[in-house]
């Protein structure tokens, strides 16, 4: 199954840095998504994406993840030469995992 | 006289939003306030340019277009407007606003809240400023502008004047929001949980579009409906700082848990300390409910004292940005586009600081290796797109990329088509902090 299938996720920037919120349609997946969706895993799925360190903060009042991906944005949105210089698309690429 | 619950509306969420769900907040939302927030890392270093070559102009370039259709009905409702598209010159802007009420023979007092300009301080400082994001020396940039990140002090002397239409130039988002809560409800300054409440409530608001389903939907496993007569959000916000998140009815779109989450985790690095100048907010502590349809019922959120800097956004001289894109189409349409992609890096390669190809529909956006993985047959693609650019230090070397894009129109691979071509001049943003003790608000009030 695709992560796609059971939760959602929007990119953000800040800088050089990749912002991914990971969020279960049903609040009671949230659970299984803290013990699959690992830092290791993001960081082995987003290999060619993600260069630098992730930091996964659990929300579990809102039974979300979210992911903070150091060195995500070919050096940054005002000076990158990729046409998506937010990474705005990149959540998509996060709902591309197996699961 | 202190109020119990107020209502804010935000109509814009970026300087290029929509003016139509505005006018819709201004005419059916029975709103207190409407804010507009326009004013993006890099429009402000855009707006300086526009400042230096012209004194009466930086301020946001929709300003006419946004005043002249509300200002009549933010008059006839009593609806008080809060926003950043003062952008580099909040004074021009508000003599711009007086200017429209005179015409439009609407009585009203404008206030322009200035101070976040630090240009001329930094530059007279014998402070040594570091990026924050690389720890090189400020002074090796070509600085055109820094702007500080200011907070809702401003704002508030501009709402005790009574100010009707408040301009103000670089502050943050959350504080837009903040201030007339603040104002209306005499929270205490120090009072760092609602404080921490009320950015909350600012921050799921900042997006407009966002959070009522717009930049959410996707058509089978996110489906919204109504998105062309997508309806921007207002939140009923209580004194004790809890809020219901709701739109128009009749708008298109959809506020939901599900718009909320994705809305409260938006560009957010570190959901325990949300840094604003007005308080470091903690998210983790907030809780949503669906209370109705099309109804969030947002509570809990705290706060911690304020940062004794401001963050502060330098805008300097970076690069040319030259482009150019040709496309390929039908039988080994990707190994044309990649025979291009090759010359194309013979030619000019050697030329630029930097040098990128991509191949638009096959690897643009996921990047080369992420891209492989999801194992599209390459020779099924009906049709790609080669992008080509690069940095280069003029405007007539970037415009050689595009040229030289042109110049396969005859010199092959064969059938490439619609090629376009782009020079930019690209104004990087770095940031640095500044004690917040050197930089204050002042408010101009006008009035019509």
């Amino acid at each position: 199954m695709k992560l796609y299938e059971i939760a959602h996720s929007r990119a953000g920037d800040k800088g050089n840095t990749l912002t991914l919120s990971l969020i279960p349609f049903k609040e009671s997946d949230y659970e299984l998504l803290c013990t699959q969706i690992t830092v290791q895993k993001v960081q082995e799925h987003l290999q060619g994406i993600v260069e630098g360190e992730i930091i996964r903060y659990e929300l579990p009042n809102i039974s979300s993840l979210l992911f903070v991906c150091q060195q995500a944005l070919l050096g940054g949105v005002t000076t990158s030469l990729a046409i998506d210089t937010h990474g705005k698309t990149l959540s998509y690429a996060l709902l591309e995992m197996e699961v | 006289m202190k109020k119990d619950k107020i209502r804010i509306g935000c109509g814009a969420g970026f300087s290029g939003d929509r003016i139509e769900p505005a006018l819709v907040l201004a005419e059916q939302g029975e709103l207190d306030y409407l804010v507009l927030e326009c004013l993006a890392e890099r429009t402000i270093a855009l707006a300086q340019k526009r400042k230096l070559q012209d004194a009466s102009k930086g301020y946001d370039p929709h300003l006419e277009k946004r005043i002249k259709s509300l200002l009549p009905l933010l008059v006839k409702n009593q609806i008080k407007l809060i926003t950043n598209m003062g952008a580099a010159n909040p004074l021009a802007a508000a003599h711009k606003v007086i200017e429209i009420a005179k015409e439009l023979n609407l009585p009203i007092k404008v206030a322009a809240v200035t101070g976040d300009d630090a240009t001329q301080w930094v530059r007279n400082s014998s402070t040594h400023f570091t990026i924050l994001e690389n720890g090189q020396a400020l002074n090796d940039y070509e600085v055109i502008s820094i702007n500080a990140y200011m907070g809702v002090e401003g704002i508030l002397e501009a709402l005790t004047a009574d100010a009707q239409v408040i301009i103000t130039g670089r502050v943050s988002d959350p504080s837009l929001f903040l201030a007339p809560m603040i104002h209306e409800f005499d929270w205490q300054m120090d009072d760092y949980d609602l404080l921490g409440k009320g950015t909350v409530i600012g921050h799921l608001l900042e997006c407009a579009g966002h959070i009522t389903g717009g930049y959410f939907a996707e058509p089978i496993m996110k489906p919204i409906e109504g998105l062309a007569t997508l309806g921007h959000p207002f939140a009923d916000i209580y004194a004790d700082g809890s809020a219901i998140i709701s739109k128009v009815k009749g708008t298109g779109g959809k506020i939901t848990l599900q718009t909320t989450k994705e809305q409260l985790l938006y560009e957010v690095i570190n959901p325990h300390e949300y840094y604003t100048p007005d308080v470091i907010a903690d998210f983790t502590t907030v809780k949503l409910e669906e209370i109705g349809e099309n109804q969030v019922w947002v509570t809990g959120g705290t706060g911690k004292t304020k940062p004794s800097t401001y963050k502060a956004s330098v805008g300097y001289k970076a690069f040319y940005l030259g482009e150019g894109e040709i496309s390929y189409a039908g039988f080994n349409a990707v190994g044309r586009a990649k025979l291009a992609g090759e010359v194309l890096s013979q030619r000019l390669k050697p030329q630029f600081e930097a040098f990128r190809i991509d191949y638009i529909g096959l690897n643009a956006i996921f990047r080369e290796e992420f891209s492989a993985k999801m194992k599209v047959e390459e020779s099924y693609l009906p049709e790609v797109r080669l992008r080509v650019s690069g940095k280069a230090s003029t405007a007539e070397e970037a415009l050689l990329i595009g040229e030289e894009v042109e110049a396969l129109y005859t010199n092959g691979p064969a059938a490439g088509g619609g090629v376009r071509k782009n020079v930019n001049e690209v104004i990087g943003i770095v940031s640095i902090l500044i004690d917040r003790n050197v930089l204050k608000a002042n408010v101009d009030t006008l009035s019509a």
